[in-house]
C-alpha cells in the first residue's frame, strides 16, 4: 500500500508535467492544425532559460519561473513568425515536418550554448517530508501546486476572456470565427504565447524533478503526445485528463513491469486509445 | 435608396477552376434580394466570395463604396457585413450565450443592449442561453446562427438557405423574421431553396445558373414568369 501511494505521488508529479506540455500541444493542434514536434524542445529551452536566471542573478528557481515562461512564449512566437507564418495555407504534414526542423534547431542550439552535460538548479538534497511512511519531496509539492495554479489560470483565461473565447471559437470553426470578426493572426500569437509559456513551465518542473539536459524535452515528447491523444486531440481540457492518466499509469506500471519499460506505457496507452476511442477518453463536443 | 453592395463581373472558385464566371449584381440598402438556382450553381460560393473565404480571381466587390475583394473576413465584418453560412453556422462546442458574444466580438461596449435585442427577436434563445449549441434542434440552431449574425447591427446580412433544415411551420416564421430584420434598415441577400415563399418577400430575385446571373427581376415578376417557373421553381 505504501509502495502504491508512493508511486501514485510520482505519477501525479509526472502527470502534472505532462499536462502542462500537453495543453499547449493540444491547443496548437486545435488552432494551427498540426502536431508540433518541437513542443518537447520548447520545454527544454524553457528549463535552460530558468537556469540562466538562477545562475546569473542567484534568484531561486521559483522566481525564475515567470521569466522562463515569458521567454518560452517569445521563442514560440519567434518561430511562428519566421517559419510557420509562411506556411499557413499548406497541408498539415508540411507544418509537421517544419516543426521537426524547429525541434532540431532548438535542441542543437541548447547543446551548443549549455553543453551536453546534466545540470541542476541548486546542488544539494532537500529532505523529504514523511507522511505515514510515504516520502514527499518538497520539489514535488512545488511542481504539483504550481501546475494546478497554472491550469486554473489557463482555464479562467479560456472561459472568461474574449481572447480565450476567440481561441475556442477558432478551434471549433475557423471560417465562422473569421466571419465574426476574429483576426486569426492575433489568435495564432495568443496560442503560441500560451503554449510556449506552459511548455517552459513544464520544462522547469521536469528539470526540478530530474535534471537539466539538452534532450530532456525530446525524451518526453512521446508521452506528451500520448497525453494529447488520450485526452482527445485538439481538446485542451482533455489534455489534463490525458496527462494525469499517462503519468500515473507510467509510474504504477513499475509495480508489475521492469522500470525499463516505463516509456512503453505511454505508447501502449496511446495505441489502445487510438484503436478503441480515437476521439479520446473524455466525452462531449470537440 | 443608395447602392450597398456591388458585385462586378467576378470570377472565383476553389483552387484553379472558377465556379463563378463573370457574375454581376447590385443591392440597395433596405432591400431583400433572393438568389435561387440549381444545386451546385455557385450560390454558396458567391456568399463566400463576398466574405473573402474563397479566392477571387477577377472582378470587383464593393460594399458601401469601398472595394472589399482581397480583404480579410474580419476586416469585412468590421464594415457592417454579416453572414450566416449554409453549414456549420454556429460554434457547436460553445454555449448559446457564448455564440452571441462571439457575434459581438468586434464590439467594445454595450454588449447587454445588443444581447437583449437579439433575445427579443428570438426569445427561445434566452431560455437556452447556457446550453451547448451543438445540442440545439435544427430550428434553434438556425435562430442562433441568425442571432449571432445580427449582434453587431450589420448594414447587410448574407443568409445562405436559412430555412433549409426547418420544419414547414417554422419556414413562414423565419421569412417573417427576415422581413422584420429588413424593416430595421438592414439589407438582406439570401440564397433560398424554398424559392416561391422567398421570392414572395423579395424586392429582387436573381436566378443563378452555372456561375452567372441568368435572370434578374422583382420577386413577384420572377414568380409570374412562366419560363422561370417551369425551369427553376418546379412548374
Ligand atoms: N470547398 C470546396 N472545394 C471545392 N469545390 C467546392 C467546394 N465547395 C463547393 N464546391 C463546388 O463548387 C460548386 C458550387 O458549389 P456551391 O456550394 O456554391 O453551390 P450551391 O449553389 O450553393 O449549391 P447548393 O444548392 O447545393 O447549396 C459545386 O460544383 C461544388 O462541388
Ligand atoms: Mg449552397
Amino acid at each position: 500500500m505504501i509502495d502504491f501511494l508512493q508511486l501514485l505521488i510520482y505519477g501525479i508529479v509526472l502527470g502534472s508535467i505532462l499536462t502542462l506540455g500537453a495543453i499547449g500541444a493540444s491547443l496548437v493542434y486545435g488552432i494551427l492544425r498540426f502536431a508540433n514536434f518541437a513542443h518537447g524542445d520548447m520545454m527544454t529551452v524553457g528549463a535552460y532559460l530558468a537556469l540562466v536566471a538562477v545562475t546569473t542573478t542567484g534568484m531561486s528557481v521559483y522566481v525564475a519561473l515567470p521569466f522562463a515562461m515569458i521567454g518560452g512564449a517569445a521563442i514560440a512566437i519567434f518561430f511562428d513568425q519566421i517559419v510557420y507564418k509562411r506556411l499557413r495555407r499548406t497541408v498539415p504534414i508540411i507544418l509537421l515536418i517544419s516543426s521537426f526542423s524547429t525541434a532540431l534547431i532548438l535542441r542543437s542550439v541548447t547543446q551548443l550554448i549549455w553543453g551536453p552535460k546534466n545540470q541542476v538548479y541548486e546542488a544539494g538534497i532537500s529532505l523529504p517530508y514523511v507522511v505515514g511512511g510515504v516520502r514527499i519531496r518538497p520539489d514535488h509539492v512545488t511542481i504539483f501546486v504550481g501546475s494546478v495554479l497554472l491550469i486554473i489560470a489557463f482555464h479562467l483565461f479560456l472561459k472568461y476572456t474574449m481572447a480565450g473565447k476567440a481561441m475556442r471559437a477558432m478551434s471549433d470553426n475557423v471560417d465562422l470565427a473569421r466571419i465574426s470578426g476574429v483576426n486569426s493572426e492575433r489568435v495564432f500569437l495568443w496560442t503560441w504565447a500560451i503554449g510556449g509559456a506552459l511548455a517552459a513551465a513544464a520544462g522547469v518542473f521536469l528539470a526540478l524533478d530530474t535534471r537539466l539536459h539538452p534532450e530532456m524535452g525530446w525524451h518526453v515528447l512521446l508521452a506528451v503526445f500520448a497525453a494529447v491523444i488520450v485526452g482527445g486531440i485538439g481538446r485542451p481540457y482533455g489534455a489534463i485528463a490525458g496527462g494525469m492518466i499517462i503519468g500515473v499509469a507510467t509510474e504504477l506500471s513499475t509495480m508489475v513491469f521492469e522500470p525499463a519499460y516505463k516509456p512503453a506505457v505511454a505508447f501502449a496507452l496511446m495505441v489502445i486509445v487510438l484503436v478503441l476511442r480515437p476521439t479520446g477518453v473524455i466525452k462531449g463536443q470537440p | 435608396m443608395t447602392t450597398l453592395l456591388e458585385v462586378i463581373d467576378i470570377r472565383a472558385g476553389y483552387g484553379e477552376a472558377d465556379i463563378l464566371n463573370g457574375l454581376t449584381l447590385t443591392l440597395s440598402d433596405n432591400e431583400i434580394a433572393v438568389i435561387i438556382g440549381p444545386n451546385g450553381a455557385g450560390k454558396s460560393t458567391l456568399m463566400k466570395a463576398i466574405f473573402g473565404l474563397v479566392s477571387v480571381h477577377g472582378g470587383d466587390i464593393r460594399f458601401a463604396g469601398q472595394v472589399i475583394s482581397g480583404r480579410r473576413a474580419d476586416q469585412i465584418a468590421k464594415l457592417g457585413l454579416s453572414y450566416v453560412p449554409q453549414e456549420r453556422n454556429v460554434f457547436a462546442s460553445m454555449t448559446v450565450h457564448e455564440n452571441l458574444e462571439m457575434g459581438a466580438y468586434l464590439l467594445r461596449a454595450g454588449l447587454r443592449d445588443h444581447l437583449s435585442r437579439v433575445y427579443d427577436l428570438f426569445p427561445q434563445l434566452q431560455e437556452r442561453r447556457n446550453q451547448i449549441a451543438g445540442t440545439l434542434s435544427g430550428g434553434e440552431r438556425q435562430m442562433l446562427a441568425m442571432g449571432r449574425a445580427l449582434m453587431l447591427d450589420p448594414r447587410l446580412l448574407l443568409l445562405d438557405e436559412p430555412t433549409a433544415a426547418l420544419a414547414p411551420r417554422y419556414v413562414a416564421e423565419t421569412f417573417e423574421r427576415i422581413r422584420e430584420i429588413r424593416s430595421q434598415g438592414i439589407g438582406v441577400l439570401m440564397v433560398e431553396q424554398n424559392a416561391r415563399q422567398a421570392l414572395a418577400v423579395a424586392d429582387r430575385g436573381i436566378v443563378l445558373v452555372m456561375g452567372q446571373n441568368r435572370f434578374e427581376d422583382s420577386g413577384p415578376k420572377l414568380l409570374a414568369n412562366r419560363e422561370i417557373a417551369e425551369m427553376y421553381l418546379g412548374g
